[in-house]
């Protein structure tokens, strides 16, 4: 393969770097008035690049093995992109004043960090690995610190990028003794080198807490309520959907691909780290005023649940996690969505303030209900069908206890889900939030979220098109 | 595919639903009632020609084919068993395409006036839609899930559409009574239902019941608690199918029901959802006669109970509606008793064995339209009287003519009279009833009698008796064309269906079959129908005391009959003293002071412990880093001590 073919079969990171240098021009040239249409070219152009590469093309490898490609993970890009594009439409934070006074870098950073993403998932060799990470880790800090005027915006950047140098530290610091016991860090040939040796696991285990903390399992949890909290509502929903998304995808590639001789090892070491971040999650949850901190915990239970469909190492495992994943997209970006629309036009962010909201904002509550539903799993939303697929996927592989367990915590998580649905519908308020007015593109979000929530769970097209794709995976 | 335009019928329901639903009182009241009907003019139209076209083409050498135009895998549950959404047309699918289709349509019509003005009409448009779209996918069901869904979604849009008047706390009382009663028996249902299916692997109606029933083997051969899991899954069903159907004891929700307006009444409570019982029995009838012939027994002997039980607290009800509801429930007795007393699937010349199939089959369209039509020409009355108690009654047949005549031809109809068509599907259940034993016919004749009595007690009470007494100082009309239109309808319907040669298209085996008429049966059946009329007209034609004494002599049992036999206090008993007293009591002792206890002790501890591991979630970045570092070096110290 010459390397112009090369390229060409990186269509997908080619595609997108082109979007990304197309609205860093159009950045530096559009004068003030141009500078208005921003947010409308950003979504066409990523939309365009979405469409493009909606549905995945066949499996291969170029630059001799650096970069791999499986249609599998050419959904996830589809499901990352997807996300991406109802984050943007909710970014109308990102047009005043108040976050940056070049808007155009708001994108630009977010879709590098997408790009960062795609390498993540698409390598085939750790180099291009960590690259991949750190391209998208830095900008995220960025993007945390965004609201310039914030003291907490810039603190959440802060503790991000600390936080992340020091798991990178880590992480670097296994793959240094992955390459030092086997000689290789192409995918491909490490894993007839890796065995339960008691370097080898010191050096996975080094290597793995650097993924637990961008999914933020507990106990490497601990920078996400912070950060979640401080940074701009929008970039918390990026980190809590696509970041997440992509982090647990590439996780469960690499123990599938290259640590599958050490299967046990990781299973049980994944066994605990579910049922703590699961329980803990959820206490911690229920304690919650501020909303996006409530929602910080929530995710860090649900990142839980998606890791229970890695546990089993199957391929039905692997569909039911990016199906999972997908339902979450919907599910969570409606919730943020709501509290996006509210934080901009109130500030307000704590539970309470949410009381007889319905009195006044009836189809936002309604939004954040069915988003309230599918996270706890109720049925006929999406999000029951991802838990009941997640929990089959589990059952198969006779993880009977650990199932057991999640069930439990889903009835607690259902607890704090609907205290929320409770202050929105029950409660009482002498002066709740006012009626409020959306712009057409938060509504397309919203509707596009509900879309979802309603619609991904029963039409089981979605589920059967991910199972399609899953066995071919892996080899 | 064959007859894929099916598709439609349920497709259309479905879009007028989410058509008016979303629209709200964006639209106006009118509109929301002509889209409503026009798309199901356009349901009844296809289903007429969907059971024109299946008659006169599905017939190979004398056996009408199965079909299913639409079948799709909805969900994978497990390796083999799948569930399914689709469409099955068979002789009596179709039969109860038409009749659905034709009194929906009629009562959205009726509608029209009946509602006129009402606050929430669209939204009661929106929900005649629902409940038309339900009650159609339950009746074209491929699976037996399939109908379980339909099934509750059709409870789901009765409760909505008792509880129409929702600011009447009768109402909301009667749609959530209705609710938990037939959520109850769905209850026993459902666990029938994968009983079933965990035996046979499959939901699908075909796989179930056509062949030679080896799939049910596996159900046959395991046992509990002295009968076989097939016995348990089919008696559990028919549980079901008792729930919806309203057969004694679980008919309680069925007069209460009443609260809702009466054109829905009509609707649901007289020939579409309450006959679902017996559709689901009827559908499920080659296992219950092939291996479970005890629970067929059963249902015969249910059936014939709940048959006479109605028709003697009919005789002494003086609410209107609440005499035709009790009919009702009588009604479907009856058809249950026909479904109960066939001893086998054949109907030929000489075999009579699946006689009770046909006449129960005939019986449930029949009934379906002259009970619509008493309905009907009930909420005429009422919308002329305000009033549904017969006291305010008396004389009204100088007022209102067509409503007169029609509600009599129905009452005949009912009675069993010739050559109304009630007349001749009953005489078909009463030579099945009196094949299977006499005992069985005598009582089902007695309750036929009882059944002409109450009716025309009804009839005389509200158009004959005393004079109309004038309150509020204007007269009763007869009511709008949109009204009266579906009455002589019906009425029309209900003077020839007796006619249709029911036979030739249903029968429990497919086979055609020629109705004759037993002759002893028949006479007998008139005789005692004009006894019992006669009787009625002594008693009730001219306003006397006869009724009161007669009443006064009997007091006891008037009264017991009077109070619907306080079945409804026997269920407050139970609930009320023992399941609260006995059983809630105690538990909610034990989750105040137990659960909640622990729960708070649970609160405090928690509290206890965030205050004192405050500094784990300190917002200082050191100590983060420190956690991570420890738990990293923890995990690897674990999982290599584990390792060796």
């Amino acid at each position: 393969m010459d390397s112009f073919s090369n390229f060409l079969f990186m269509r997908s990171e080619v595609s997108l770097l082109v979007v990304i240098l197309a609205l860093l021009v159009f950045d530096l040239t559009a004068g003030k008035r141009g500078m208005r249409y921003f947010q409308p070219i950003a979504i066409i152009l990523l939309a365009i690049h979405t469409i493009l590469h909606l549905l995945p093309h066949e499996a291969g490898i170029a630059f001799g093995g650096m970069y791999t490609y499986t249609p599998m993970a050419g959904v996830v890009k589809t499901i990352l992109n997807i996300a991406t594009l109802i984050i943007f439409l909710q970014a109308e934070a990102f047009n005043s004043e108040r976050m940056s006074n070049k808007k155009g870098e708001y994108y630009f950073l977010t879709l590098v960090t997408l790009l960062g993403f795609y390498f993540m998932i698409s390598s085939g060799h750790f180099l291009l690995f960590y690259i991949g990470l750190e391209m998208a880790s830095i900008p995220i800090a960025t993007l945390a610190a965004m609201e310039k005027q914030s003291k907490r915006s810039a603190e959440a950047g802060a503790k991000y990028i600390l936080m992340a140098a020091f798991s990178s530290g880590i992480m670097l610091f296994g793959i240094s003794y992955l390459y030092g016991t086997t000689g290789t860090l192409y995918f491909a040939d490490m894993p007839a080198l890796i065995s339960a040796n008691t370097l080898q696991i010191m050096a996975f285990v080094f290597f793995i807490a650097g993924m637990f903390f961008k999914i933020s399992l507990v106990p490497f949890h601990l920078w996400t309520p912070d950060v979640y909290e401080g940074a701009p509502t929008n970039v918390t929903s990026y980190l809590s959907v696509v970041s997440k998304g992509a982090a647990v995808f590439a996780l469960a590639l690499l123990l599938y691909r290259v640590f599958s001789n050490i299967i046990e090892q990781w299973q049980s070491i994944l066994y605990g780290l579910i049922i703590i971040s699961i329980t803990l999650a959820n206490l911690f949850a229920i304690r919650q005023k501020n909303i996006k901190r409530f929602l910080a915990f929530s995710s860090i239970s649900q990142a839980g649940y998606i890791v229970l469909g890695i546990i089993g190492g199957t391929p039905f495992g692997m569909t039911t996690l990016v199906y999972y994943i997908f339902v979450y997209l919907f599910s969570n970006l409606a919730a943020f969505g709501v509290i996006t629309i509210i934080e901009n036009r109130t500030g307000k962010v704590n539970i309470p303030d949410y009381k007889g909201l319905y009195s006044t904002n009836p189809r936002l509550s309604f939004v954040m209900m069915l988003s309230m539903f599918s996270l706890g799993g109720i049925p006929p939303f999406a999000g029951f069908f991802s838990k009941f697929f997640i929990f089959a996927a589990a059952m198969e592989q006779g993880f009977y206890i650990l199932v057991l367990i999640a069930v439990i915590n889903t009835i607690i998580s259902l607890y704090y889900y609907l205290l929320v649905v409770k202050a929105m519908f029950i409660d009482k308020n002498e002066h709740p939030i006012p009626s409020l007015r959306t712009d057409s593109y938060n509504k397309a979000s919203l509707i596009f979220c509900t879309a979802g929530i309603l619609l991904v769970g029963i039409f089981s097209i979605f589920m059967e098109k991910i199972e399609l794709f899953s066995f071919a995976m892996i080899q | 595919m064959d007859m894929d335009y099916t598709l439609l019928i349920l497709l259309l329901p479905l879009c007028s639903f989410l058509f008016i639903g979303l629209s709200g009182t964006k639209l106006k009241p009118a509109v929301a009632g002509i889209v409503g009907t026009l798309s199901l003019t356009a349901v009844t139209l296809l289903s007429y020609y969907t059971a024109y076209d299946y008659f006169s083409s599905q017939n190979i050498s004398g056996v009408w084919q199965t079909l299913t135009p639409y079948n799709f895998t909805w969900l994978h549950v497990g390796e083999k068993l799948h569930i399914d959404l689709g469409i099955l047309l068979d002789p009596i699918s179709v039969l109860m395409l038409v009749v659905i289709s034709t009194v929906s349509l009629m009562v959205h019509i009726y509608s029209m006036g009946y509602m006129k003005g009402e606050k929430g009409f669209q939204r009661y448009y929106a929900f005649l839609s629902l409940f038309t779209f339900s009650m159609l996918g339950l009746v074209l069901a491929t699976n037996i899930f399939q109908m379980y869904i339909f099934w509750e979604l059709v409870g789901v849009s009765s409760y909505l559409l008792i509880g129409f008047y929702y600011t009447k706390p009768a109402a909301v009382a009667a749609s959530k009574k209705a609710f938990i009663v037939t959520r109850f028996a769905d209850f026993f249902f459902l666990i029938g239902i994968l009983v079933l299916s965990y035996f046979t692997q499959t939901f699908d109606f075909e796989a179930l019941l056509i062949g030679d029933g080896s799939i049910l083997s596996g159900a046959m051969g395991s046992t509990f608690i002295g009968a076989s899991a097939l016995t348990w899954a089919m008696a559990l069903i028919f549980i079901g199918a008792a729930g919806k159907s309203a057969m004694f004891p679980l008919h309680i929700w069925l007069p209460d029901a009443m609260e809702g307006p009466t054109p829905v009444s009509a609707l649901i409570h007289a020939a579409t959802m309450v006959v679902a019982g017996v559709y689901l029995v009827a559908r499920m009838f080659p296992i219950y006669i092939g291996f479970t012939p005890e629970v067929l027994q059963g249902i015969a002997y249910g059936g014939a109970f709940t048959a006479m039980f109605a028709a003697v607290i009919a005789i002494v009800q003086t609410d209107i509606k609440r005499v035709l509801a009790f009919s009702t429930i009588s009604q479907i007795g009856f058809m249950m008793v026909a479904l109960g007393v066939s001893t086998s699937m054949q109907l030929a010349e000489h075999e009579h064995g699946g006689l009770g199939y046909m006449a129960s089959m005939f019986h449930l369209f029949t009934h379906a339209m002259f009970k619509s039509l008493l309905f009907l020409g009930a909420g005429s009355i009422i919308h002329a009287v305000h009033s549904n108690e017969m006291a305010d009654m008396g004389g009204l047949r100088k007022y209102m003519p067509i409503t007169h005549i029609t509600f009599l031809i129905a009452c005949l109809a009912i009675a069993g009279i010739p050559p109304f068509s009630g007349f001749v599907s009953k005489d078909e259940i009463m030579t099945a009833a009196y094949g299977f034993g006499t005992g069985m016919g005598i009582w089902m004749t007695i309750t036929a009698g009882l059944t002409a009595f109450y009716m025309f007690r009804l009839y005389y009470r509200i158009f004959w008796n005393k004079e109309y007494e004038v309150h509020g100082g204007h007269l009763p009309h007869e009511s709008p064309r949109s009204m009266t239109i579906p009455l002589m309808f019906l009425a029309l319907l209900t003077l020839v269906g007796g006619f249709i040669p029911f036979g030739k298209f249903v029968t429990a085996d497919h086979t055609q079959y020629t109705i004759h008429l037993d002759t002893t049966i028949a006479i007998i059946s008139v005789v005692v129908a004009l006894a019992a009329i006669g009787l009625a007209t002594i008693l009730y034609r001219k306003e006397n005391d006869q009724p009161a004494r007669l009443a006064g002599r009997m007091q006891g049992l008037y009264k017991a009959a009077y109070h619907r036999f306080y079945i409804d206090e026997v269920y407050q008993f139970i609930t009320k003293k023992i399941i609260f007293n006995g059983i809630s009591r105690p538990f909610a002792w034990f989750d105040r002071h137990v659960i909640d206890g622990a729960i708070n002790g649970l609160g405090w501890i928690t509290t206890r412990t965030s205050e004192a591991v405050k500094g784990f979630q300190s917002g200082s970045v050191q100590w983060y880093a420190w956690v991570f570092l420890f738990a990293t070096l923890l995990i690897t110290f674990l999982t290599i001590l584990f390792t060796h």
